[in-house]
């Protein structure tokens, strides 16, 4: 298979000209660390955003920076951090999850709009993008949005391009707001809670003034007692503060114990990569809804099908790994996630499931249509990643 | 009189209007429908007074069933539609045309549930921002954009224009603070999109429907997060003798990870108008002032203000007053929440809406000046220090013929300014009509284009605020524009 590796944007330009005169579908990838995640789709040709690389404008006191697609998220991490700032976002590293190597790059992430814990508090990776340089399904080159975070100027079409997976245009350059990193974080922690009281546990934290910027919870397993885990960061002062004033809080939870930071900081990452699911060959769906009814789609879930749970995002957000058989799940699981708003997707399956189930989550008949007009509005020849999202998308 | 051009009305359908008014009497209570010339007349124009048109008439429709009732007539019919929240766009965002009919959300504006769990409130889009927050304060919480027209502007027009507000560096815009929102298509199709979870499936709809001015269609329901209030917060207020030793000071506090709730910045004339009107005891002696908030305990507040003051006396300040209570705080914030009104006092001006990177603040502000003295205007600077979002607002007199216009041109120049140094033309009022012609200054035909054929996917006829946004003479880019709209050239694509 061919492999277009353009070293600018014109020449990405002309090899997406092509094949859209050419109707050749193009698979869009940049560190490739995704490429398992979405419906299998085959295409002639791909084209990577490697060649697109380098940080091309870092204003630390401005918060803001800008990389060419295919620069690594390394790299701009490692930038960031010289300067004492990150993404707010927290950028999961889902290789290990995935079964992948190579670099996850800015333009991937992007695409993808992957958010870890502290999507509660800072947002997600789509609020942090707010500029793209993309080449749309007719080989021209479109920005949207810019170098600055207040912008209403015109459609905004960066959040479009972020989490759409590589459908509707080839992204070239990335620009994200940035944040400090804060001088302290720490965790608190507490034990043997089942998830429905975990949850209110999450609830009555992020419903305090005490600025939660993680809120997770690891159900018991394998001998395990369970573990709500709750994460607040800021100046050192203020850190110890918010401690004290949760654990006051918490008391009816048991008020919950102070975590070293090293510690603290290992479990985070784990909740952010979904590490508890990295080993087992086990098919991971992610399933999004309001916390409130975490628990319920939990025991549901955990009535029909052999699995087991991460909550975070406050108990909103739900991952759940499967025995990779016969659908993975996706009947029970589609039959369980029925309010309208909450959806799961099959991260993590054999090629040959996400062939034949559903895996992004179905949306409604007139959604669709929209869905289907937009993609022909930025790919009238459906050249990119024909069908990686949805049938028709 | 003015210079922003309107399209010309479409003759059959003003002599249409009759049959017209009476194919929406059927579908709307007779009180939602607004006919005569008096009443109509209050629907003329929103916060961009200077420019106003007579709609062809005015509804006011009281549940989604019959705003989707209304939108799918008017397809049918060819009438163009204004969708109107509150009014209050600077942008003339919600101004009619003569051959349109206004389509106002005011009368849906209940609170229609609160979830303190999850921390989500779902209200009806014509609800006034502030009344969410004031719902939901009894339990300590807020919602967090809060644009200084909050006691007026409704939830529909925030989404419609992705507002601010003077919190936004800490909280986010609408676009970061909206889960959910119900809208009505032309064709009157009910949609939901997204829902009471953080993010939703598929293409990220609610992303582009928010800050799409009306063009894609009308919300009539909206779902928000809730925060809860910090325990306490407090300003300090710090005058410097130049405009460059407070961009200084700005630098130097993001450098140093702290990210106020708030950071306001006034130059002279600014402080000397809102200290004549609002007697907030701002110095007058400096030349630049900035207002930085800060939220927690007050043991926190503490702390974070000595941090802060620490860093600002390397900008040798004329003047820091730390508020010590709430009647300090208040009076501090007193100037600057008042600034619009004290201006309106002594003289009529232009509030522009530009957003550049910060570390142009100090050269922006010099050119802004000269492009107004060059005028013979008159201009007081007032930005969100933080984020870069620039108020100048440009000082000029109605009754002296010529004025406006030299306004407008003064105006035009500065946001061709901001986009010149890195910046947009509009950080949280919107394009409308004021900043339509200046869209092709920040975006190339391409870019343009682009975004024309996304709104055509919604309103391929261009039926819903058609007269916004889009420069009125590029509207139907040469290569691969549909010429009925965007089904008829729909292909198969490959699975």
């Amino acid at each position: 298979m061919v492999t277009h590796r353009p070293a600018n944007e014109q020449e990405a330009a002309a090899v997406i000209a092509a094949a859209s005169g050419q109707r050749t579908p193009l698979g869009v990838t940049g560190g490739g660390t995704k490429a398992a995640a979405g419906r299998p789709v085959t295409h002639a040709a791909t084209l990577s955003s490697k060649g697109l690389t380098g940080i091309t404008l870092y204003e630390p006191a401005e918060l803001v920076i800008a990389a060419r697609a295919g620069t690594s998220l390394a790299e701009v991490e490692r930038t960031l951090a010289a300067n004492g700032q990150e993404l707010s976002f927290e950028p999961p590293d889902l290789r290990p999850l995935l079964g992948t190597e190579g670099e996850p790059t800015v333009g991937g992430l992007s695409a993808a709009n992957l958010s870890g814990p502290r999507r509660i508090m800072a947002g997600a990776c789509r609020d942090s993008l707010i500029g793209v340089r993309a080449i749309n399904g007719r080989g021209e080159i479109v920005k949207s949005g810019g170098r600055v975070m207040k912008n209403v100027t015109g459609l905004d079409l960066v959040k479009l391009l972020a989490g759409s997976w590589g459908t509707l245009a080839f992204l070239t350059e990335v620009t994200f707001k940035v944040l400090p990193q804060p001088e302290r974080r720490a965790t608190l922690v507490l034990h043997g809670l089942d998830d429905e009281r975990a949850i209110a546990a999450l609830s009555a934290a992020l419903g305090s003034p005490f600025e939660v910027s993680g809120a997770a919870h690891l159900p018991a397993v394998d001998g395990r007692n369970a573990r709500t885990l709750l994460r607040t960061e800021g100046f050192a002062f203020s850190v110890d503060y918010r401690l004290k004033s949760l654990q006051a809080l918490l008391k009816p939870f048991g008020g919950g114990e102070v975590l070293d930071d090293v510690a603290g900081a290992a479990l985070w990452r784990d909740v952010r990569d979904v590490a508890p699911f990295m080993r087992s060959g086990d098919a991971v769906w992610r399933i999004s809804t309001a916390p409130s009814r975490g628990a319920g789609i939990a025991a549901a879930l955990s009535r029909s099908l052999d699995c087991r749970l991460i909550y975070d995002w406050g108990g909103g957000l739900i991952w759940v790994s499967v025995p990779a058989e016969g659908d993975a799940g996706a009947a029970a699981i589609r039959a369980v996630v029925t309010t309208p708003g909450d959806h799961a997707t099959l991260l993590r399956a054999p090629a040959a499931i996400r062939a034949t189930v559903v895996v992004f989550h179905p949306i409604a008949a007139p959604l669709m249509r929209l869905s289907q007009d937009i993609k022909q509005a930025f790919d009238p020849e459906g050249i990119f990643e024909p069908g990686r999202m949805y049938d028709g998308v | 009189m003015t210079s922003i051009a309107f399209p010309v009305p479409d003759s059959a359908i003003l002599a249409r209007r009759d049959a017209i008014i009476q194919g929406l009497a059927a579908l709307v209570p007779a009180q939602c429908l607004i006919t005569s010339e008096d009443e109509r007349r209050a629907f003329e124009t929103d916060a961009l007074t200077a420019y106003r048109r007579m709609p062809l008439a005015v509804v006011l429709p009281t549940s989604t069933a019959e705003v989707a009732a209304v939108l799918a007539f008017c397809k049918r019919e060819g009438v163009k539609v204004v969708p109107r929240g509150a009014g209050t766009s600077l942008a003339g965002g919600a101004i009619p045309q003569e051959d349109a009919i206004v389509l106002g959300t005011s009368k849906l504006n209940q609170v229609l549930a609160i979830n303190y769990a999850d921390r989500t409130a779902r209200v009806q889009a014509g609800i006034t921002n502030l009344a969410i927050s004031q719902a939901v304060s009894p339990e300590g919480f807020f919602y967090a954009p809060d644009p200084s027209s909050q006691l007026a502007c409704t939830i529909a027009g925030n989404i419609a224009m992705n507002s601010g507000g003077a919190h936004c560096l800490k909280y986010g815009v609408t676009t970061n603070n909206l889960i959910g929102v119900t809208m009505v298509l032309l064709d009157g199709t009910v949609v939901e999109i997204g829902g009471d979870a953080l993010d939703s499936a598929g293409y990220d709809l609610l992303g582009l429907i928010t800050g799409s001015e009306g063009q894609l269609g009308v919300f009539t329901e909206a779902t928000v997060r809730i925060l809860r209030q910090a325990e306490g917060a407090r300003p300090v207020l710090f005058g410097f003798a130049s405009n460059e030793l407070a961009g200084e000071c700005v630098k130097a506090l993001i450098g140093a990870g702290i990210i106020p709730v708030a950071l306001e910045f006034m130059d002279k004339p600014a402080i000397t108008i809102c200290e004549a009107f609002a007697h907030a005891g701002y110095p007058l002696d400096v030349e630049a002032m900035l207002i930085v908030e800060v939220e927690g305990s007050d043991e926190e507040i503490d702390e974070a203000l000595a941090r802060i003051c620490a860093i600002a006396d390397r900008f040798s300040p004329m003047t820091v007053k730390v508020s010590q209570s709430e009647a300090e705080s208040a009076a501090i914030w007193k100037g600057r929440k008042s600034a619009f009104g004290a201006m309106g006092r002594i003289a009529d001006y232009l509030c522009m809406d530009g957003t550049i990177p910060t570390g142009q603040l100090p050269l922006v502000l010099r050119r802004i000046t000269e492009i107004c003295d060059s005028h013979g205007l008159k201009v007081a600077n007032i930005f969100h220090a933080g984020d870069g979002n620039l108020h100048p607002l440009v000082l000029y007199d109605i009754n002296k013929p010529g004025e406006l216009e030299k306004a407008e041109q003064a105006g035009a120049e500065i946001l061709k300014l901001c986009v010149e140094v890195g910046g947009c033309l509009t950080g949280e009022h919107g394009v409308g009509i004021e900043k339509r012609d200046l869209m092709t200054e920040q975006y190339n035909p391409v870019d343009l284009a682009q975004q024309m054929r996304v709104r055509a996917v919604f309103d391929p006829a261009w039926l819903l605020n058609p007269a916004k946004v889009f420069p009125l003479d590029d509207r139907k880019p040469a290569a691969g524009w549909p010429e009925t709209g965007a089904q008829s050239t729909r292909k198969t694509v490959a699975a």
